[in-house]
């Protein structure tokens, strides 16, 4: 009986001890090298998976991060500059600070300015509207209104505003991914500059038509008057296709174009409400119409 | 028992008002908007200035490229401008706009009505007149014809398949072309048959249209070689896929053309345009159109100049019905609603038609309730409900393996399905994403 017993252990003890033997030698022949920072950076990164670097999750980011030698063309949107620092301390290499960016959309054709002039009653979807035709109304730049920007959004940063049938952006929840760039069918959301408060100025409109059919197809579309690019004192205004555009590195925040602006189509969004002085000298009542409007927009969003 | 194809296949109601009234010329338009992009291909070179005066038949646009094609101009008059003008496509795109005065046509085209028989040309010398003439499939795809009949080396082609199915509901601009042109139309295959140089021609048409059936098959006794065979009545008969299938029992491969099984086809009204670009020297600038619609006053076919407005067909058809919901362009299974009704008619529109306001809408989108009829209608043999998913889930490369590029976008699946799912919408969608990777990986 004993005898069995041991005569068990032992033969069992045998084949164990020989096949730890052939699985070492398996395991170092077979043997995978993984840089162990690359675990180190993976943990460093935000983990949202959003692809906003690029790569396909945060995984395969880490991955690139360890692999190049020059990381400065590499950025992780959502980390920003704190996480960037920290994966480059980690690595050894160097990183410039970036500037922070912010998702801003280029369209205020809200129904009371922008007419509709037909009914669209297919797929709830901007991608497959804008591939049958140019929109509910007569503007076939501006936002189809059916919300891919807020599907595509992973960070709950955008919302459709149910009165304006346009999208809306947190400031303190976007993160530059990009997703809802690229979701536009239209290319109308940007990634701007993140100023301090959140303070904003850009021309709200990609309407490329000559100035009198934008008019006719939007109230506050960009006619390309070149008002604003005169009045620029930094030269940050740029006019192409009846189209202009302000650079957010060169913009100062000045505001002057702002009141320049005869449609109205340049925003200012998050700055204190302007000197009573001030609007009495532009007696003119569209810009009047939309400082209270970007007023109203700060209020809404610091709530 | 009649042919027709095997793998699925819908029903529609047919609903063909304008069946009875004969073609009628529309009265000229005060002015015409030419699209430059009428074709599949790139879109034509404008060579026309503001202020040049053109004849009817004068070529105003010449083709960029190997698939595309020849623009004429379809009136006479001054060249007020080329700009851009909403189409049909819903996009403003580039466009020649002719002021009209009178009707002046380019002396070279023969005006007579005579038939002529005699095919002097060779086969070469017709694929380039088709070319000159700026004939694109009138069936509704505008693929450029001469491309089409330039069959590749290594080829073999022993059948010429006539598209006269017309399986759209609605839509009868075929159906009275075969009845009121059939001896140019037969001529017309004749060329066509010499183009490819084979001696067999069928013509198929759908047993819904038993006097042209009757009528072509009389006179084709008198062209050797030419065929009639009526067909079991089944939407979407009228693909190139199907019909090769329903005529001559050969399965177009995956991905390949009707080429790789012996066969070209083409529509009736192509055949048409074909015999009076070759015989009377006629490019194409003028269609039939049919203006159809429950509530339309005068159901009807006209014979339209390219770049006519659509209001002045609706106008001329009795005036756009006070229960109007939707202008659609083309028939109701493949057709684009409209945005405006100023856009130009152009070499694809084969219908306008007019749906009231209860039958406008779509049904109101369920949940998919895994029923598999889609499935079971696709005449491709493809699984919409998946590729409807894969496309919304952005999958692109799983749908690219489960052949969304075999679409035709006959929309069969969400004629039936029970849960009113746009799934053709998101099937084109992906259709569209998946064909610029397979671009993008080619160059």
């Amino acid at each position: 009986m004993s005898t069995t017993i041991l005569f068990t252990i032992i033969s069992l003890s045998a084949i164990g001890g020989g096949a730890a033997i052939i699985l070492y030698f398996v395991a170092q022949k077979f043997k995978v090298y993984e840089d162990p920072r690359i675990d180190q950076v993976e943990e460093a990164l935000p983990g949202a998976n959003c692809g906003g670097c690029g790569y396909p999750g945060c995984r395969g980011f880490a991955e690139a991060l360890v692999k190049t030698d020059d990381i400065s063309e590499l950025n992780c949107p959502v980390g920003g500059n704190e996480t960037m620092s920290t994966i480059a301390k980690i690595l050894g290499k160097e990183v410039e600070a970036r500037e922070p960016l912010v998702a801003v959309v280029r369209c205020s054709g809200s129904p009371e300015h922008r007419k509709r002039v037909n009914q669209y009653d297919g797929a709830s979807s901007c991608a497959i509207s804008s591939s049958l035709y140019a929109g509910e109304t007569d503007c076939q730049y501006g936002c189809l209104g059916l919300g891919d920007c807020v599907d595509a959004c992973d960070f709950d940063a955008i919302y459709m505003d149910k009165k304006t049938g346009l999208p809306v952006v947190i400031d303190d929840n976007c993160t530059a991914c990009g997703a809802c760039v690229k979701a536009c069918p239209n290319d109308i959301i940007e990634l701007r500059k993140k100023n301090k408060k959140d303070r904003k100025i850009f021309v709200s409109c990609i309407n490329q038509d000559k100035g009198g059919i934008a008019r006719k197809a939007c109230r506050v579309a960009c006619i390309g008057c070149g008002k604003c690019v005169k009045v620029c004192p930094f030269d940050a205004i740029t006019m192409e296709n009846f189209l202009a555009y302000i650079d957010p590195v060169k913009c100062k925040l000045c505001r002057k174009c702002v009141t320049e602006c005869p449609t109205g189509s340049i925003l200012e969004i998050n700055f204190p409400p302007r000197k009573v002085k001030e609007d009495t000298k532009n007696a003119k009542s569209e810009p009047k119409k939309v400082s209270e409007k970007s007023e109203n927009n700060s209020s809404t969003q610091n709530k | 028992m009649l042919k027709t194809f095997t793998k699925g296949g819908v029903h529609p109601a047919e609903c063909k008002y304008s069946a009875s009234s004969a073609i009628e010329n529309l009265p000229l338009p005060k002015k015409v908007s030419i699209p430059l992009a009428q074709h599949i291909g790139a879109p034509s070179k404008p060579v026309v200035q503001k202020g040049d005066k053109v004849k009817v038949g004068d070529i105003i646009a010449e083709s960029a490229g190997f698939v595309s094609a020849n623009i004429h101009s379809s009136v006479s008059g001054t060249v007020s401008k080329i700009d851009n003008v909403l189409d049909s496509t819903g996009y403003k795109k580039p466009c020649v706009i002719i002021d009209v005065e009178g009707d002046e046509w380019n002396e070279k085209i023969n005006q007579s009505t005579d038939l002529k028989k005699e095919i002097s040309l060779t086969d070469k010398e017709i694929i380039q007149k088709i070319n000159q003439s700026g004939i694109v499939g009138l069936g509704g795809a505008t693929f450029p014809s001469h491309v089409k009949l330039s069959i590749p080396d290594g080829k073999k082609i022993d059948v010429l398949i006539i598209n006269g199915v017309e399986c759209e509901p609605y839509l009868t601009s075929d159906h009275r072309l075969m009845l009121e042109k059939s001896e140019e139309m037969l001529v017309g295959i004749q060329i066509l048959m010499k183009a490819v140089s084979v001696n067999r021609a069928i013509i198929g048409i759908e047993n819904n249209k038993p006097d042209a059936i009757e009528h072509l098959s009389g006179l084709v006794k008198n062209y050797p070689g030419i065929e009639v065979q009526a067909l079991k009545v089944k939407y979407p008969q009228g693909g190139e896929k199907q019909l090769i299938k329903a005529l001559i029992k050969r399965e177009v491969p995956s991905g390949g053309l009707p080429l790789d099984v012996g066969a070209v086809v083409h529509n009736v009204g192509t055949a048409f345009a074909v015999y009076e670009a070759v015989q009377k020297n006629k490019p194409l600038f003028e269609r039939v159109v049919t203006v159809t619609g429950k509530s339309v006053k005068k159901p009807s076919n006209f014979m339209v100049r390219i770049g006519t407005p659509v209001s002045e067909l609706i106008e001329a058809a009795g005036g756009l019905p006070e229960d109007t919901g939707k202008v659609i362009s083309g028939g109701p299974m493949m057709g684009k609603a409209l945005n405006a009704l100023e856009v130009p008619i152009t070499k694809g529109t084969s219908g306008i038609l007019i749906l009231p306001e209860e039958m406008a809408n779509r049904k109101p989108e369920n949940n998919c309730i895994r029923c598999a009829k889609c499935v079971s209608v696709c005449p491709q043999g493809l699984e919409p409900y998946l590729l409807n998913k894969l496309s919304q889930l952005e999958k692109n490369d799983i749908l690219e393996k489960n052949g969304v590029m075999d679409c035709i976008e006959c929309g069969s699946c969400a004629f039936t399905c029970p849960a009113g799912l746009p799934l053709l919408d998101y099937i084109r969608l992906g259709k569209s994403r998946v064909s610029r990777i397979i671009r993008s990986r080619k160059q």
